[in-house]
């Protein structure tokens, strides 16, 4: 199988390319020329990239499925150009067995159509007692090991499962949230939350779960990846690590790039997220940090819940938002608010996570695997919830007016997705 | 920003949700419609015709007596049909839903729903999606509001002091978990009195309390200074058992209201509670029966505001 992009803006964030040209790719990889091509895309007026790859998104399978189906969620993930990938361990049962992500995974792939990388519970049943046989899910297809959003309340359990892990290199990928502090909150405890009189969760919550985790990172030299930052505070602490050369690398959800606590308005349940919409400053830091590269990666953290879970009280409603379909116009919006280039920008949600993920990836060289997206970064569109492929219909951007429209994603070599 | 959700396209109170971004002339009229009812609540007649043949959904999700009673009173003053369902015991149990419970009985003909809820912007949820004739009273979410229960406070303070202008008033207790401390002050800041206090321990203040327009203390003798208000507020039993506050005991010792504490206030000073008191742990006895105290008074006007509150909605 042989494709030719041609007549494109072709933008390579891991070379920093950003020029019309053509892209080939020849049996699943990109190719520099093409010879005679079996199918030829007229990408006049749009940009070729590489296709996305999103640090987490919730399949909802298995156990969820009344929210979402992996069919639903994959058919969303190549919508919104994402071509790879991570989903995180808590499904219902959670990912602590190789079976269930051998399951996952082959599920996954009979759906070709995005790449699934299963994050392996990093306890137990998630419950923060047992280590889970990572070395079983790791053969079984499990690139890193993680909580979620499940708490890890002993510390002790933390520095040994980083010993193990240390031990055979495998990446710990861990939401910084202090279990006693945050425990029973549901906003950022700040002026918001005092007037709507909902329990709030201190922003040294983060700081101080982040801080024991650099210091055993220090300890057992444990690669890990920081998930999900909410607060300015913990930025200045993932600065000095970074400076310190410590392994880690973090990411931030897309929603905290763009919203603060003061969206949540009149208890929008759909700005009841995990960790929680933060102060101005916080959200404000953390687009500043995403620009100058102390944050690694943007990512949806998509999240579907059904209606019946949003449509509760706001401290009920279940967390989450689905963003698999919003990731790249969402990215391209931070990105010129920041006044980045379109290759700088595209890096935090290609080749960046795709270096946290250590995978081929995320890049336009010659042998890099055919993962593309082509997509028009100024087509507006309103974002409505009958047009999300996702079944999450859930997100606090609903009738927001946003521009990059995915026009073809290409897996593998393969047109997974056209509009 | 959404429009409040508790006025309707012209502005007039379509629910009463909170008293925060209320306008001051909905509040006053409120407040002054209060006072045409109190006059009929002294009658030998009790009874007035506004709500003839409305149905007064009474909805608590929580458990309570008091409010539930005067808010039952005052509906029956106005001569509408008044339907008690205590759902702790009935739905929530079976596992319905919130707003299939609403829209059970929405489908019975509801018009106006008083919702309890212990969870903070339930009666928000409620609002946005019944039908449009329909109107929701919050008698108390969460932590969030307990609109009606502020408004008879500000009813009682205008009732003795006449006028916001110059008042000083402290809130003294538990802030953090208090819907009555927070409607109270929405409502004085609204109506412009000059200076509102809080004052508690660190543990009991939510965090950037000062944003709504108060003044923190910490010792109580230096908040009450020459106040000319003094709210005292329930303090729960739980509140003990978790690393809030050692004891009762030291409570009363630091935050307890009783006569010397007092004395720093102003002469005239009045002394309110929202009710159910602990005596001995946020207020001393004599303070409670003594000459400064409106805290029966308050109850009484509290009809006479519920009477106002219903009224007005159910005429817009």
């Amino acid at each position: 199988m042989r494709l030719h992009i041609k007549n494109a803006r072709v933008v390579d964030p891991a070379s920093g390319r950003d020029g019309s040209g053509d892209v080939f790719a020849v049996d699943g990889k990109i190719s520099p020329e093409g010879g005679k091509a079996d199918r030829v895309i007229d990408a006049k007026g749009l940009v070729v990239a590489p296709g996305l790859i999103d640090l987490s998104a919730r399949l909802r399978e298995p156990g969820h499925e009344y929210k979402a189906t992996l069919e639903s969620e994959m058919d969303a993930a190549v919508a919104g150009g994402v071509t790879s990938l991570a989903c995180p361990p808590d499904t219902d049962p959670p990912l602590d067995e190789p079976g269930l992500v051998d399951m996952l995974r082959r599920r996954a792939k009979a759906l070709s159509r995005a790449r699934v990388y299963p994050i392996g519970a990093l306890t137990v049943k998630l419950a923060g007692e047992s280590l889970t046989e990572m070395g079983q899910l790791s053969d079984a297809g499990c690139i890193a090991f993680s909580q979620a959003n499940a708490p890890l309340a002993d510390t002790q359990v933390l520095w040994r499962a980083l010993q193990y892990a240390a031990t055979f290199g495998y990446p710990v990928w861990l939401r910084a949230e202090d279990a006693g502090l945050a425990k029973g909150g549901v906003a950022h405890d700040g002026e918001i939350a005092t007037r709507l009189g909902l329990p709030g969760i201190p922003p040294f919550a983060e700081t101080i779960a982040l801080a024991t985790i650099l210091e055993l990172v220090r300890a057992t030299r444990a690669r890990v990846h920081i998930c999900r930052l909410s607060t300015a505070g913990a930025v200045e602490l993932m600065r000095r690590a970074k400076e310190e050369r410590l392994p880690v690398t973090c990411d931030v959800a897309v929603h905290h790039a763009h919203l603060c606590e003061l969206d949540l308005g009149y208890f929008d349940p759909h700005c009841r997220l995990e960790p929680p919409l933060r102060s101005q400053r916080d959200r404000d830091a953390l687009a500043r940090a995403l620009a100058d590269g102390v944050v690694d990666c943007l990512c949806s953290d998509h999240t579907p819940v059904d209606e019946d879970g949003k449509h509760l009280p706001f401290a009920q409603a279940e967390p989450g938002a689905t963003g698999l379909e919003l990731l790249l116009p969402l990215t391209l919006k931070w990105g010129r608010g920041q006044k980045l280039s379109l290759a700088a920008t595209l890096a935090r949600i290609t080749s960046e996570p795709a270096r946290v993920l250590g995978i081929a990836s995320g890049r336009l060289a010659a042998g890099a695997p055919a993962d593309l997206v082509i997509f028009d970064p100024d087509a507006p569109f309103t974002v409505a919830a009958a047009k999300l492929r996702s079944q999450g219909k859930n997100t606090p951007f609903l009738g927001y007016e946003l521009a990059g429209r995915v026009r073809c994603t290409i897996v593998d070599g393969k047109v997974v997705y056209e509009s | 920003m959404q429009r409040n959700p508790q006025l309707n396209e012209k502005g007039e109170l379509q629910h009463l949700l909170s008293t925060e971004g209320l306008p001051r002339d909905i509040l006053l009229q409120i407040l002054d419609t209060a006072e045409s009812f109190a006059g009929v609540t002294e009658r030998e007649v009790k009874k007035v015709p506004l709500l003839r043949g409305k149905s007064v959904f009474n909805l608590f999700f929580e458990p309570s007596t008091r409010t539930r009673t005067t808010f039952e009173i005052a509906a029956k003053r106005l001569s509408a049909d008044v339907i008690n369902l205590n759902i702790t015991v009935s739905s929530a149990t079976k596992g319905e839903s919130l707003l299939d419970t609403v829209a059970n009985l929405s489908a019975m003909h509801a018009d106006i729903f008083i919702v309890r809820h212990e969870s903070s912007g339930a009666p928000f949820l409620i609002a946005r999606h019944v039908k449009p004739h329909e109107h929701v009273i919050n008698a108390g979410d969460g932590r969030h509001a307990h609109p009606t229960q502020g408004l008879l406070d500000l009813f009682t303070i205008r009732h003795y002091k006449k006028d916001f202008s110059r008042l000083t008033v402290a809130i003294v207790g538990d802030i953090l978990h208090s819907r009555v401390a927070r409607s109270l002050i929405h409502g004085l800041t609204t109506l412009g009195a000059p200076e509102v206090r809080v004052i508690g321990p660190q543990t009991l203040l939510p965090a950037g309390v000062e944003a709504l327009g108060v003044r923190v203390f910490h010792d109580m003798r230096e908040g009450l200074a020459d106040c000319d208000v003094v709210v005292m507020l329930r303090l729960q039993n739980e509140r003990m058992r978790g690393a809030l506050l050692p004891s009762a005991q030291e409570y009363f010792k630091h935050y307890g209201l009783t006569a010397d504490k007092l004395a720093l206030a102003k002469r005239d000073a009045i002394v309110m509670h929202p009710g159910p008191m602990n005596r001995g742990v946020e207020i001393d006895s004599t303070v409670a029966d003594g000459p400064h105290s409106v805290i029966l008074p308050q109850v009484t006007f509290g009809i006479a505001v519920r009477m106002a509150v219903m009224s007005i909605v159910a005429g817009n």
